[in-house]
């Protein structure tokens, strides 16, 4: 099985994000950037899929050269190749990333495309069904569990407050979300073989970006409000405050 | 500028966001119409005109019974372009984050997920969505031609301003069906979503096990509440991920917010720090969520929630 996995580089999750004094960015100099927690999912699901069916899982990443550091990192679970599709910066529109993922995946005759169900960053999560509408491929996103049987794909995926049976056929796109296995940690093996795996380096073919951030905010400071007890006791007020101060039950 | 409405529905009936769109393009003065897409989709313009619709059209095809994301997004981009609509106003809920980027793809639009603000500026539209699950707001701007636009639950409230809709009905071609829903597991409705639900009752490390959970459980019924939990319960396999509230998991704008036995590890505080009112239940006053929370309680939760419990029953 040939498989492609998408992987972003993001923040990590203990991450206070700062904006740049004029507010148009974020501060990157104190960020410890890590492989995209949902990425991580992806690639797991890929290896255990390669285990079983032999194959190939090849990594692709856009962004600056920083973000070979978590090429490194899905190479170092155990994944083959690895390519990366150079930007000077991380293009703010997901349609723009999802069109030059798509230019590359498109030269690779995948049978299987994993990614994270969104990123950590800019929560956009458009990826896995832009990939799908531009390659013109199913595509299934949030999966929680999947199945894979000849050509035949039996995907869980998470909708609200329940969970919806899927299926489709290779090749096919899939969104993970967690849950849907248990990511191994990089042996100290494999972060040593992977430091001799080439990436393969390409320039991405960005269209221009049509969601373009103007500015950011911190969202508004929430003070803290009362404490009304250091005991049970203070239910009762408590509870009037939600009802006739919050008005909220 | 035209907005067009995408009703979700589920089982029949339709999903509240449609009814926070309705409200929130009432209030952006747009004029605006709704798109129901399914295969009997009965006489939901009824519901959808108490809250002001005046113009619903269904599209309708026998085999659109089944949720297909890339057929759905067929059938909704050529709406979009049948009704003249520039920009598809749609929920940020798992079927809009799983079907706006394939229509959004096939109208060349470009979209904004999960956003909490969508103000209107000339012939434009502001918008503001969060990022880092909350630890800032982006301002953006979308520069296609037509733009679709994703809208958080529980951000705008639904008003009823009663209308009469009128009502076309279109039978379409549904092609695609490549990925299809097969069924729809844990209960047709399923459980209250913390997306979606107005108080969420969240329980944390505090919480000791799995094996108090009805604590939290006894008090979401009371509060008709949705049961959340932090990362670390769900990492201590307590809970399900789904549950989850923070930065790997779910990210809650509700009404009310009660924090039970949790720290408020900063990506748990990104997740739920945009709710209307927080409270927090924890024994240790140095804990980060008293920083956040509107009214606290310093003292056992194993105490306090079972009082909590016996004076809502009361």
């Amino acid at each position: 099985m040939n498989i492609a996995v998408c992987v972003k580089q993001t923040p990590d999750t203990e991450t206070r994000v700062k904006l740049t004094d004029d507010q148009k960015a974020v501060n990157e100099s104190d960020i410890n950037f890590i492989l995209n927690p949902y990425d991580e999912f992806a690639v797991e699901e890929a290896l255990k899929l390669r285990e079983t069916n032999g194959g190939e899982v090849t990594i692709i990443s856009l962004g600056p050269d920083r973000v070979k550091s978590a090429i490194r990192s899905a190479l170092a679970m155990g994944a083959d190749k690895a390519i990366h599709l150079v930007a000077d910066k991380n293009p703010s529109d997901p349609n723009a990333v999802a069109g030059a993922l798509a230019e590359e995946l498109k030269t690779g005759n995948y049978d299987l495309i994993l990614l994270g169900k969104q990123a950590i960053d800019d929560d956009h999560a458009q990826l896995p069904s832009l990939l799908g509408e531009k390659l013109g491929l199913p595509a299934v996103t949030v999966v929680v569990k999947l199945d894979i049987n000849g050509d035949q794909v039996t995907a869980e995926r998470e909708i609200d407050g329940a969970h919806e049976i899927v299926t489709c056929n290779l090749p096919a796109v899939i969104g993970a979300q967690r849950g849907l296995n248990e990511p191994r940690y990089a042996s100290l093996k494999g972060i040593m073989k992977a430091k001799k795996i080439p990436i393969e380096e390409k320039p991405a073919a960005l269209a221009a970006d049509q969601l373009e951030i103007e500015s950011f905010n911190y969202p508004p400071e929430k003070s803290a409000g009362k404490i009304v007890g250091d005991s049970a006791d203070a239910v009762p007020e408590l509870l009037r405050l939600l009802h006739e101060e919050a008005k909220v039950i | 500028m035209k907005i067009l409405i995408y009703a979700e529905h589920r089982e029949g009936a339709l999903r509240k966001i449609t009814f926070e769109n309705i409200t929130l393009a009432k209030q952006l003065g747009v004029p605006f119409e709704v798109a129901v897409i399914g295969s009997e989709v009965g006489n939901l313009q009824e519901e959808l005109g108490k809250y002001g619709a005046e113009k619903v059209v269904f599209y309708q095809n026998a085999d659109l019974a089944t949720y297909s994301p890339d057929a759905y997004a067929a059938v909704l981009a050529e709406a979009v372009k049948k009704q003249g609509a520039d920009v598809l106003l749609m929920g940020a809920t798992s079927t809009g984050k799983d079907l706006g980027p394939r229509a959004a793809s096939l109208l060349n639009a470009a979209m904004a997920t999960d956003c909490t603000k969508v103000e209107l500026d000339g012939d434009d539209l502001k918008i503001t969505r969060p990022m880092y699950a909350g630890k800032v707001l982006a301002n953006i701007r979308l520069s296609s031609a037509v733009k679709v636009v994703t809208v958080r639950p529980n951000v705008y409230s639904a008003a009823e301003a009663p209308a009469t809709a009128a009502v076309d009905t279109e039978s379409v071609d549904a092609p695609g069906f490549k990925a299809m829903v097969k069924e729809i597991v844990s209960g047709a409705q399923g459980k209250l979503d913390v997306t979606e639900a107005d108080i969420i009752v969240s329980g944390g490390r505090g919480m000791k096990g799995p094996e108090n959970w009805h604590l939290i459980e006894g008090l979401a019924e009371l509060l008709g509440a949705a049961t959340g939990a932090s990362r670390a319960a769900v990492d201590a396999g307590w809970r399900p991920h789904d549950e989850q509230v923070g930065q790997t998991g779910k990210t809650v704008s509700p009404s009310l917010y009660v924090a039970v036995g949790i720290s408020g590890a900063i990506q748990h505080l990104a997740g739920m720090s945009s709710s209307k009112y927080i409270v927090a239940i924890n024994k240790d006053p140095d804990a980060p969520i008293f920083k956040l929370a509107d009214y606290g309680i310093v003292a056992d939760l194993f105490d306090v929630v079972p009082r909590m419990i016996e004076e809502l029953k009361a």
